[in-house]
Order: structure tokens, then C-alpha cells, then sequence
């Protein structure tokens, strides 16, 4: 089987993907694909598509040989692949430029967005602006009161934030409250879906537009090390960072690829998002795929100290990769990770968002099981700017 | 035929329309739903439409979402919402009885155990949301071999070529949801769904339902003039949310006689 040939023309990766939404929203989805059919073919978008990569988000992102931290794990050479240095200051704006680009040339002047951590309403607010459209972003409530600089972020931007009082007041009811913003102003409106998840095309356009990571990567790595990494590393909410660097890796069999989930405080405990490595299939937010859910169906509450990582399901195509033993999925607890930040911090002048120190803790522990003539790639999905009131809070800091 | 047919069609020899009452199981007490339907029955009800609680809600507005999440509180679960219904029908042969929600908590019990479970408990219908008839090759297969009707959502979305599609999967008659929107939205546009109907039914054979943005005996007359049966769920959920836990069952009954009484002065 051609991996490019996934998803089928339904968006099912195997038993994963689908459409799994109410009828209103049918025929927006259908218009999508059709539009995104067209506009991937259509040399001129793709041209502005790269431009725009290129001048406005700082592409291509450089490969960095931390050699420091490298040294100070004992074992395998870590790159990091360094999406914290995008505009905005993660990998969410390579999305939410294709997807505005699209907005655009489908004829609708509103977009929506939903935000767990604020990274990818800053994305959208960003491009928004950029391009001169009107921009609503749902967040939980809950996220609001933990992510203000971000809120704020947003706000200079020119969006309306819309807290999310419903459910646990997290990512997942900010999801329902923009598919229900969508189902009501459906034909205004053009919905920018943060992760490579969601009713097809979503998982599908999404890691298109993510891929560039991976495809710069290959290429990087041949010019900086000569050759490709053993190992590639990302941590795993949505998916849409991991999928971006995993999908162009599937033509490279010989590199193992690793997703890292968040095990919060243990998978164990039950206090954790790690829904590929815990979870069981079922069907939620239009799709089909590991979901954290209770013996009834419910969907149960996440915990992560980040954000961003803080999801009940995770993309349909890591399910399938999963289960086809070309990925594998593991979990990192909290204090592994927030370790792993300390280390980039210290050793490498970077400070990398709590997400990517899943990544990182994971390499911290791959790394010295490893010959130091091995190389580890970890995709620095984004910075840990936003990130400090939480890593000052757990360490009893005031600010 | 299964009961919802033969429901519509008595409905039909009696030159009427239908009364499709929704509550969401478990709200606002697991001991109350039982009574609840019941009531709706005396108050002119014909078919029940029972909203299993989940989750995440997405295709539901805050006045469903909120029962939703009350009945989740009161730990009902789709197995309890079966032996409500079980034990409905320990005292009513008659009333078909509609299972509504998403396709999460079915997934979960799997659809073959579900399905055998469901008839068992004598439900009649089976509503999945976020199922539509792409997804639902197996599924409405599976429903069908057990003897529920599947039913289907139509929206003003849906395009013309599509309804027919949406027809053949379906049974015992489609849901037109006559708003863009969640559950509880306003403002309806009668002769708008008046042609949506029209173009509905030179596709479809089954039983049009309408739901959405009728609230009160005035737009369920203006729907049952034109539609087959009229769906009511976030006023009378609403009410449920508003009312005294002891006055529940009185004044949904209340509501639903003035309801009936609008949909039958649509046959006058």
C-alpha cells in the first residue's frame, strides 16, 4: 500500500478517520475537499502557500546539532528541528496559513478557531490579521484564566476570544462549542482546525500543510549529518507537529519513528492524556480513533501540565500508524518533561514549550541506550515562552 | 411493519400529524424519565424521542447540553437508558420509542449488542447524529437486521442529490432539521421548509419529521401543516430544567397537551 494513497477518498486511514458529523455540516465538508482537491493542484496556490512560509513565518526552520546536551545525556547525537523559531513561535502557523489561504479563496471572510493553550488561536488570530478576516476563537474557560498572555496575544490581534463554560471547560469543549459556531454559520464561515484531526479532510489538509517539516528535515539532515537520524522524536496531543515530521519519514522505513504522549502523572494513575498509549477506539469529534473514554462511552477528563497536550483523542493517522507497527507510541509523565525543559534551558539556551519537552524527556532517556555515533531527531514543535507562569507556579515561584 | 410505520400510518387513516416529544433520559432524575414518558403519552404524544446523554455534545445547544450533563451527573449511562425504556414498556405496548444521541456510547457497547439489547428493551428507532449515511453502511445494516429503524437527519444543507441517499438507509421516516444550527436555535422560516419538505418528499417515501425552532402551539401548527410529525425537544427540556423537581411530570404534560392541541388544529 502507497502511504501517500491514505486516506481513502472517505478520509478513513484503515477503521480510523471518517466523517462522523451531523448532517448540516455534510456538504461544508464536501465543499472543503473539493476546494482543497483543487487548490493542491493549483500551481499558483502552492506558490503563495511557500512564499508566504517563506517570508512571513521565517522558513525553512534550521536543523541544530545540540551538541551540549548530547553530550551531557551520554549517547546518541540529538538534532532538534527547530519550529520554535516560526512567527508566532510554533509549528501551528504552517497550518493556519494554508488554511487561510483556502478560507480566502473559497470566499468566506470569517474564521473560527479553537484553542487549547493559545498557540493555535494566536496562529489563527495571526493569520486573521494577516490576510483581513474576521476571527473568533472558543477556548475553554478554564484555559483562559491559565493562558492570559495568550488571550491578550489574541486580542491585540483583532480576534474575539469566547470562553468555553461548558463540559471540563478545556480544548475538547472549546472543539464542540466551534463545530457548533460552524453548524450555525456555516456558509460565512471557514473553520481553521488546529490538529490533524477532526471529520476528513481536516486530518488530511492538516498534515499536508505540516509536512514541510519532515521534508525539510530529510533534507537538512542529509546536508548537516550526511545521512538521516535513527530515531525521530514528537510528542503527541492532536498529532499535527508528529504527523508534519512522521508522514515524510514513511518513505524512510529504516527510521524508527517515536510519538510522545503526555503521561501526566502516570498512565497508571489515571491522570493522563495519553490516549494512543491508554486509550480505546472509539468515535468523537467527527472521527474515529483512540479515544480516553469510560466503560460507558464518555469521554473522560484529561490532565497534563501542558496545555497543548491536554486531548482525549488523538489524529486518525497516528491510530493506524500505530496499529501498523510503523510508529510507536509511548508516554512521559509531567516531572520527566519538565526536567527535559530545565536541560534544554541549561544546556542549549533554548527554552523549549512543555509540549516538545515530552519529545525531549523521551530522547533523555532513548539517548543513552544509544552509540554516539546515532542520531536522534527531535522536533522542537514549538517555544516554552508561554509556558513560564505554569513552570515558575510548579516550582513555587511567584512572578 | 415495524411500529413507527404502523404508527404514522394509523396517524394518516386518522387524517392527523405526529407529536414527537424529546426528553434527554436521566434528566432531571433517573427515577423520573419513566414518568416523564408516560406523561407525554397522556398529553397526546406519539412517538418519544429519548436523548441518551454524552459527553460532548456537539450538535446540541446549551439548553440539551446542560441536561446532558445532569443526567451524566446522576451517572445514566446507555444501559440505563435501556432498562427505561424496558420498564416503559412494561405498562405501554403502543408508543414507539426513538433512541437519540452520538455514536460514541453505541460504539462503545458495539453495534450488534446494542442492537440486541435495544429491541430487547423494546426500543423501535435509533438516531445517531454523528452517523451520517456515509458512515452508517454497517450500522443501519445492523440496525435493520435487528429490527430498528434507522433514522436519518436532513438539513437545509443537504443538497438535492443527497436526499435520496440519505432515503435509502433510512426507516420509519427522516428527521428535517429546519435550521442551520444546534438544538434550541430561533427564528423559523415556515415557507422555507415548506419547499425543503417538498423537494424531501419526491425523493423520500418515508414520514417527514420536523425539528428545530418549534417552541410553542403556534409552530407546531404552522409545521404540522406541512410536515408529517413535528419534533419538539429544547422547550419542553427547558421546561423539565425550570420546573420543581415535584412539578416536573405536571407541567410537562402541560406543555405537551398545548402542543398537541397546535399540531391538531393544523387537521381542522
Amino acid at each position: 500500500m502507497n502511504l501517500n494513497d491514505l486516506p481513502d477518498s472517505r478520509g478513513h486511514f484503515g477503521p480510523y478517520g471518517g466523517i462522523f458529523v451531523a448532517e448540516t455540516l455534510m456538504a461544508a465538508l464536501e465543499e472543503l475537499r473539493v476546494e482543497y482537491d483543487k487548490a493542491r493542484k493549483d500551481p499558483a496556490f502552492m506558490a503563495e502557500y511557500e512564499y508566504e512560509l517563506r517570508h512571513y513565518v521565517g522558513r525553512p526552520s534550521p536543523v541544530y546539532h545540540a551538541k551540549r546536551l548530547s553530550e551531557q545525556y551520554g549517547g546518541a547525537q540529538i538534532y532538534l528541528k527547530r519550529e520554535d523559531l516560526n512567527h508566532t513561535g510554533a509549528h501551528k502557523i504552517n497550518n493556519t496559513i494554508g488554511q487561510a489561504l483556502l478560507a480566502r479563496r473559497m470566499g468566506k471572510k470569517r474564521v473560527i478557531a479553537e484553542t487549547g493553550a493559545g498557540q493555535h488561536g494566536v496562529a489563527s488570530a495571526t493569520v486573521a490579521a494577516r490576510y483581513g478576516m474576521e476571527c473568533v476563537v472558543y477556548m475553554g474557560e478554564e484555559d483562559v484564566q491559565r493562558q492570559a498572555p495568550n488571550v491578550f496575544r489574541m486580542k491585540l490581534l483583532g480576534a474575539t476570544v469566547v470562553p468555553v463554560s461548558s463540559g471540563s471547560k478545556t480544548l475538547k469543549d472549546a472543539l464542540n462549542e466551534a463545530m457548533r459556531d460552524w453548524v450555525t454559520n456555516v456558509e460565512s464561515t471557514f473553520y481553521i482546525l488546529g490538529t490533524a484531526a477532526g471529520p476528513h479532510p481536516y486530518p488530511m489538509l492538516v498534515r499536508d500543510f505540516q509536512c514541510v517539516i519532515g521534508n525539510e528535515a530529510i533534507q537538512q539532515m542529509q546536508e548537516l549529518a550526511g545521512r538521516q537520524p535513527d530515531c525521530v522524536l514528537a510528542c503527541v496531543g492532536g498529532g499535527s507537529n508528529a504527523i508534519g515530521i512522521f508522514h515524510p519519514y514513511l518513505a524512510h522505513p529504516e527510521v524508527r519513528l517515536i510519538g510522545v504522549e503526555a503521561g501526566g502523572s502516570g498512565v497508571d494513575s489515571g491522570k493522563h492524556a495519553a490516549s494512543l498509549t491508554a486509550g480505546t477506539p472509539g468515535v468523537l469529534h467527527g472521527f474515529r480513533s483512540y479515544l480516553m473514554q469510560d466503560e460507558n462511552g464518555q469521554i473522560i477528563e484529561t490532565h497534563s501540565v501542558s496545555a497543548g497536550l491536554d486531548y482525549p483523542g488523538v489524529g486518525p493517522e497516528h491510530a493506524w500508524l500505530k496499529d501498523a507497527h510503523k510508529a510507536e507510541y509511548i508516554a512521559v509523565n509531567d516531572d520527566e518533561a519538565l526536567q527535559a525543559f530545565h536541560d534544554l534551558c541549561r544546556f542549549e539556551g533554548i527554552i523549549p514549550a512543555l509540549e516538545s519537552s515530552h519529545a525531549l524527556a523521551q530522547a533523555k532517556k532513548l539517548a543513552p541506550t544509544m552509540k554516539k555515533d546515532q542520531i536522534i531527531l527531535v522536533n522542537l514543535s514549538g517555544r516554552g515562552d508561554k509556558d513560564i507562569n505554569t513552570v515558575a507556579r510548579i516550582s513555587g515561584i511567584q512572578l | 411493519m415495524s411500529r413507527i410505520s404502523s404508527t404514522f400510518d394509523r396517524i394518516k387513516r386518522e387524517g392527523k400529524k405526529a407529536l414527537i416529544p424529546f426528553i434527554t433520559a436521566g434528566d432531571p432524575g433517573k427515577g423520573l424519565t419513566v414518568l416523564i414518558m408516560h406523561a407525554l403519552v397522556e398529553a397526546g404524544a406519539d412517538i418519544i424521542e429519548l436523548g441518551v446523554p454524552f459527553s460532548d455534545p456537539m450538535a446540541d445547544g446549551p439548553v440539551i447540553q446542560r441536561a446532558s450533563e445532569r443526567a451524566l451527573a446522576n451517572k445514566v449511562g446507555l444501559k440505563d437508558v435501556l432498562a427505561m425504556v424496558a420498564e416503559f414498556r412494561k405498562t405501554n405496548a403502543e408508543t414507539p420509542v426513538v433512541l437519540m444521541g452520538y455514536a460514541n456510547p453505541v460504539e462503545r457497547m458495539g453495534y450488534e449488542a446494542f442492537s440486541r439489547a435495544a429491541k430487547e428493551a423494546g426500543v423501535d428507532g435509533v438516531l445517531t447524529v454523528d452517523i451520517p449515511p456515509e458512515e452508517s453502511q454497517g450500522v443501519a445494516d445492523v440496525f435493520k437486521s435487528h429490527g430498528l429503524d434507522p433514522i436519518f437527519l436532513l438539513s437545509p444543507t443537504t443538497p438535492e442529490s443527497r436526499i435520496e441517499q440519505v432515503a435509502k438507509a433510512a426507516g420509519g421516516f427522516v428527521y428535517y432539521v429546519s435550521l442551520k444550527g444546534v438544538t434550541g436555535s430561533a427564528n423559523l422560516d415556515t415557507e422555507d421548509v415548506a419547499k425543503k419538505i417538498a423537494m424531501i418528499r419526491s425523493h423520500c417515501a418515508l414520514p417527514v419529521g420536523v425539528g428545530f425552532g418549534i417552541r410553542d402551539a403556534q409552530t407546531a401548527e404552522a409545521i404540522a401543516r406541512i410536515a408529517d410529525a413535528v419534533v419538539v425537544g429544547s422547550r419542553i427540556v427547558g421546561e423539565i430544567e425550570n420546573a420543581p423537581e415535584n412539578e416536573v411530570v405536571n407541567r410537562v404534560k402541560y406543555l405537551v397537551e398545548a402542543l398537541r392541541r397546535g399540531v391538531d388544529a393544523a387537521s381542522r
